[in-house]
């Protein structure tokens, strides 16, 4: 895996999203609450665009009737079918299948460790003394 | 298992719509345009203005069908053409609008309504696409004004079928309803159910449920319910040519139902003397379905079974863009299938029903 410049982090805030290219491969990433995921931007049920889904949470209803809604915001819900992803793990929650949605690591990382990536030079020109949003892929 | 790459695919489901209802106006009267922005155009959807069932995605559709221009999913035929036609070779598309027009309880106002919205759909879709095609829309509570709405229209190219709604106030195959399946059949236009409709009924049989995924599995309920009225009440034995299409019915449901419906003709056939064949027989001579939404068995080769059953000249494909449970159609077929088979799937069957 090379790592990937996303963004500095600076332009990439909490609560929002970006879709990125990475040698023809489509990389939802998203900023949740300080924290970095990103994600093959395609469902893996069929095919849907996941960067354009609805950030939701976990609700369990350990019994009919009564409910437990946690994790808010963690959860990827494919803007198609609604099939529903852990964005930590990729995982689907719908335990009769196996679908998972894939996942590649989003880290932050010092300018001046950055391996060169495809957008920095041409979109994103900012100083070594700045932050990044790289990721892996 | 070859994958031969198909193009000029044939979309039996699209779903267009209005930015809003004013579109309709130029095509609507005086008094109708200022009758629909006093009072608006009730349905039989008790207790609720809209649909009776909150969907899962907003306006029922994919959340990235929005047009760039604005408006809802599926109310630009320019971003129509990129998303679906485009990107999935779509070569011939259906129309099946489902904009407030069929259903509504004024009948004079549905009349109008179907009127404006064919229009709608032969002037500002099919006469800018030549990919698309429309379904004429028929007041279907007042089955004489739809005959004659099917008349209107008859030999009109843009139209390729005369579509209704698979919950009516009475069962489809009630003789009230004649009138639309002989207009039809002299039209030359098979007549495609689509699931839905704002009949006063709930989805199920035993009441309303309280879940929308009971409406979303309730669709093949009552899809066969309308499919047994149509064969039982003799419209295909009046009717021999007539060609009926249902729409995101599903259809794994078919052969059981028909195997059930031969056991019982069999032993109650002194009842329905006026029918002269099997119950099977007529399904098989004058019905077709579409894909849409394709049942996922977790062993996908269980759907060749149903495919074979039922008979790949006999369903399909359709994608029910925008709508949110939309089938791709370079996946929907994931268990192995020879390309002819394919072939009749995306494209044939199509041709041959629609004679395009």
């Amino acid at each position: 895996m090379a790592r990937h410049v996303v963004a500095p982090a600076a332009e990439f805030p909490p609560g929002t999203r970006r879709l990125i290219d990475v040698d023809g491969r489509a990389i939802a990433v998203f900023n949740i609450a300080g924290e970095y995921f990103a994600m093959l931007n395609r469902c893996p049920h069929n095919g849907g665009s996941l960067v354009e889904g609805v950030l939701t949470g976990l609700l369990q209803s350990p019994t009919p009737g009564e409910y437990e809604y946690s994790r808010q915001g963690e959860i990827i819900r494919c803007p198609w079918h609604g099939w529903e992803f852990d964005v930590r793990t990729g995982r689907s929650f719908c335990s009769a299948v196996r679908a998972r949605a894939r996942q590649f690591p989003v880290h932050i990382e010092d300018g001046q460790t950055l391996v060169e990536g495809p957008y920095r030079a041409e979109t994103l020109p900012v100083s070594v003394e700045d932050s990044y949003v790289v990721v892996e892929a | 298992m070859s994958t031969e790459k198909l193009t000029g695919i044939a979309d039996c489901d699209i779903h267009p719509t209005v930015r809003t209802m004013a579109e309709l106006e130029p095509w609507l009267s005086r008094q109708w345009i200022e009758h629909f922005r006093t009072y608006g155009a009730l349905r039989n959807t008790q207790y609720v203005s809209g649909a009776p069932y909150h969907k899962s995605q907003p306006n029922a559709s994919r959340r990235d069908a929005y047009p760039p221009e604005g408006g809802p999913q599926g109310s630009s035929l320019a971003f129509l053409r990129t998303q679906l036609l485009d990107q999935h070779s779509i070569g011939f598309g259906i129309l099946n609008p489902l904009v407030q027009a069929q259903g509504v309880r004024n009948l004079a106002h549905s009349a109008a309504l179907c009127r404006a919205l064919n229009h709608w759909q032969a002037e500002t879709w099919v006469a800018n696409e030549p990919r698309l095609r429309a379904s004429i829309v028929v007041p279907y509570e007042d089955p004489e004004a739809s005959a004659e709405e099917i008349r209107h229209w008859a030999g009109n190219a843009a139209f390729v079928q005369v579509l209704l709604l698979s919950r009516t106030s009475f069962p489809t195959g009630n003789k009230r309803y004649w009138p639309i399946f002989g207009a039809a059949v002299e039209a030359g236009l098979p007549v495609g159910i689509h699931a839905f409709g704002n009949s006063g009924w709930p989805v199920s049989n035993v009441g309303w449920p309280s879940f929308y995924l009971e409406e979303m599995v309730g669709h093949a309920q009552t899809s066969q319910s309308g499919l047994v009225s149509l064969v039982v009440e003799g419209v295909f034995e009046r009717w021999p040519a007539l060609k009926v299409v249902l729409i995101e019915s599903g259809f794994t449901w078919a052969p059981s139902l028909m195997w059930r419906l031969d056991h019982a003709f069999r032993t109650l056939r002194s009842e329905v003397p006026h029918l002269k064949l099997l119950p099977s027989e007529y399904v098989r001579r004058n019905v077709w379905w579409t894909s849409q939404p394709l049942d996922e068995p977790e062993n996908k080769r269980y759907l060749a079974d149903m495919f074979n059953w039922l008979g790949w000249d006999k369903i399909m494909f359709s994608s029910d863009y925008p709508h949110w449970d939309f089938d791709d159609p370079a996946r929907v077929i994931a268990f192995p299938a020879s390309d002819e088979d394919r072939r009749k799937f995306f494209i044939g069957n199509a041709r041959h029903v629609y004679g395009a």
